[in-house]
């Protein structure tokens, strides 16, 4: 199969993005996959040269004050592995490359708006949402700031601004919410300068990244992170070397929130469970007055224990 | 025996050293409130959890149990025997649930938005249903601790002054509230027992979701039911505990005879508990992770041991029948209960990415050990106040008298 080019992709994607605004509706985390459809994005790790446009442009889009994209190209910030705060929704880190030293693997990192997220399954105010595209959004209105989205993301991509007394926010990748609003692509995927990034629909940038790793099976490992990890991500991820050498967290396949949704839907179910358990604890109220009521004998023991003390 | 206001003198060196705490706490508290969560807690983005919803919230909550285990076996199993310790019981699991939910406005972010689960619902969300069912339970609690304050001023209300006028309608009240509730007050008995399980269950749901970022020794699809299990097993203990305490402190005649049937339910419901735990180990083979000895590993065998060993004291008959053995045996379970929540919530939370292991700050620890200080205050100033502990019949026919000529019966 051949490999789509960028314009075409832009185009798919350009659709997608003007369908999935207009015809946005709100999932639950439990609820099946729709058919329609699906924003995928694949990073190639081995096409990226870590110039981190991508970073400046989210911070822009953001509205995170930031420095000049000159100034990005200091690579002295490679030398420690950086992870996502309140003020940087994607990062990119430098891997060595042992197959080609010359050539680091530089991996981005950002929220990855998985298919069954946790974080939405968690939240308990339903702050969090997956829109009907795939893209996992946060609603500033009702965040209570519990911070249980971080603890449940396997991916530990939430952030808390744990400085703000007043309307600390939730911080994590929205794929440019705002700016798919006007049909536009997320601010990282239009400033990559080596389509490192690909945006289009999930089924058609997953043949895309089967399809290099077939092409190049030298360069790549037959992985693609994000394809079924935790139940499928948006996005996905290909590399020159395993993926637990990339600091990508080791992860099954079955989605995070399953466990975890099951048992509360088994104790709730139709709130048949507590029903169930008020009508027992009632009859055992019943059944045991109408037992003292015909044999007083706790009464007496109790007269004779109250005695007992007194003297 | 029957429960009256007590009369001791309120200020002790102790009550001292507890004011201090508590204002120790205020003082972090006020920076919380005005610098952010960043600036008094040790909390990260690696680790959004830490001292206050490990102990405070979960531990607060598993020591508050003796409330609905004591309504259980008095109101629903009728075991009138016990009726003395349902209302240190029941106002133990109030005042707690209380500062239960103080320390969550402390620790979400959004504080002015605590009100918000009761209007945005997530039926799949473990901490919306351990939310809503505190909410509810703690309403419940109000409700059925109506009836001590009813008993407490019922023709005894005089306001001074220019309130005069509402002694008339105030007392008017009160009588209302308390024939209309002790009629119903069955409705709110069983609904507090079952809002209880089901809490202190959803309590152990909360963390299975963080999956493999929890140690493995901890992270079990039947949380919930240890969770349940263990709270019901602290329940007695908690208030044999505290009564023996109320009644060193204020110089009262202990029941040890009643603390101590109580503590021969103990063993049991621990004994369970543990045969779960410890079954729940060899099925999903975690004991090689025991077998580690690296601190993950001996916190585990601490929480063991500190269950385990109540459970052969609890056995022991000697022990139960004697008030040092029985208290000790009490404190044993109460640190296994509350080591097993500090597990779950902050030694077994180890996600992939972790730079530095959460230690709480002393700012953490100062709001923490504040809050219990004025949990005891407001306590020990409450049972000075309402009739809460059971004292012997001494000089007292009026109290008696009253009670006898109560026609409706008694609940709490």
């Amino acid at each position: 199969m051949k490999d789509i080019n960028r314009r075409d992709f832009l185009k798919t994607a350009a659709i997608g993005v003007s369908m999935s605004v207009f015809g946005t509706k709100f999932l639950k985390a439990s609820d099946e996959s729709p058919s329609g459809y699906r924003i995928g994005i694949l990073v190639d790790t081995d096409v990226c040269v870590g110039c981190r446009h991508c970073e400046w442009a989210c911070k822009v889009a953001h509205n995170i004050p930031t420095a000049s994209l000159e100034s990005y190209s200091d690579n002295s910030l490679f030398k420690e592995y950086r992870r996502l705060d309140a003020a940087s929704l994607t990062v990119v880190n430098e891997f060595e490359n042992e197959k080609n030293p010359s050539l680091p693997v530089y991996v981005k990192k950002q929220c990855m708006h998985c298919e069954k997220p946790a974080c939405v399954s968690a939240c308990i105010v339903g702050a969090l949402s997956k829109l009907e595209d795939g893209s996992v959004v946060w609603d500033t209105k009702k965040c209570i700031g519990c911070r249980y989205c971080m603890v449940a993301c396997q991916f530990q991509i939430p952030t808390f601004d744990y400085d703000k007394p007043i309307d600390p926010q939730i911080r994590k990748c929205d794929l440019c919410y705002d700016r798919r609003k006007t049909e536009k692509l997320p601010a990282c995927v239009s400033i990559c300068p080596t389509e490192a990034l690909l945006f289009g629909e999930r089924d058609e940038i997953l043949r895309v990244a089967k399809n290099r790793i077939k092409r190049k099976p030298d360069v790549y490992i037959n992985h693609i992170y994000g394809e079924q990890e935790i139940g499928g991500t948006t996005w996905m991820y290909i590399a020159s070397k395993s993926f637990d050498n990339l600091k990508m967290p080791p992860l099954g396949n079955s989605p995070a929130p399953g466990t975890s949704e099951s048992i509360q839907h088994g104790i709730f179910a139709y709130f048949v469970p507590p029903v169930t358990l008020y009508a027992i604890l009632g009859t055992i109220m019943w059944l045991t007055k109408r037992r003292s009521n015909e044999n007083k004998e706790n009464r007496i023991e109790f007269e004779q224990e109250k005695k007992g003390v007194d003297t | 025996m029957i429960s009256r206001q007590i009369k001791h003198k309120f200020f002790t060196p102790w009550i001292f050293v507890l004011t201090i705490l508590a204002l120790n706490g205020l003082v972090f508290l006020a920076i919380r409130f005005i610098y952010g969560l960043g600036a008094v807690t040790n909390l990260d983005n690696y680790t959004p959890w830490g001292l206050w919803i490990g102990v405070d919230v979960a531990a607060g909550v598993a020591l508050a149990a003796g409330g609905f285990t004591s309504a259980a076996l008095v109101h629903i199993m009728h075991r009138e025997y016990y009726k003395a310790i349902v209302r240190p019981a029941l106002f133990t699991a109030m005042l707690g649930y209380t500062f239960v939910a103080l320390a969550v406005v402390v620790d979400i972010g959004r504080f002015y938005y605590v009100w918000h689960p009761i209007v945005m619902w997530n039926g799949n969300s473990a901490l919306f249903e351990v939310g809503i069912c505190i909410i509810v339970y703690m309403i419940v609690l109000y409700i059925e601790f109506i009836p001590i304050v009813t008993e407490r001023f019922i023709n005894k209300i005089n306001f001074h002054g220019l309130l005069t006028f509402l002694n008339k309608p105030v007392n008017g009240l009160l009588k209302y509230l308390d024939k209309k509730l002790s009629l119903t007050m069955f409705i709110f008995i069983i609904a507090g027992v079952v809002l209880s399980t089901l809490h202190q269950s959803s309590l152990g749901t909360l963390m299975v979701i963080a999956g493999q970022k929890m140690h493995p020794l901890w992270q079990t699809p039947i949380l919930p039911l240890l969770f349940l299990l263990s709270a019901i097993a602290v329940g007695f203990p908690m208030i044999i505990c505290e009564s023996l305490i109320a009644s060193r402190s204020f110089n009262l005649k202990p029941e040890i005879k009643t603390l101590s049937k109580l503590g021969f339910m103990i063993a049991p419901i621990i004994g369970i508990y543990l045969a779960f735990k410890i079954g729940d180990m060899f099925i999903r083979e975690t004991f090689r992770y025991v077998l580690l000895f690296d601190s993950a590993a001996w916190m585990f065998i601490a929480e063991m041991v500190l269950m385990f060993v109540p459970f052969i004291l609890f056995l022991s008959k000697k022990i139960v029948n004697s008030m040092s053995g029985i208290f000790i045996a009490s404190v044993f379970v109460i640190s296994g209960v509350l080591l097993n929540r500090i597990n779950n919530f902050i030694v077994a939370y180890n996600p992939f990415f972790n730079p530095v292991k959460y230690f709480p700050s002393f700012g953490e620890i100062s709001i923490t050990l504040g809050f219990v200080a004025l949990l005891v205050i407001v306590y020990r100033a409450f049972v000075m106040i309402f009739p809460i502990i059971p004292q012997e019949n001494n000089n007292s026919n009026q109290n008696i008298a009253e009670s006898g000529n109560t026609k409706s019966k008694k609940w709490i």
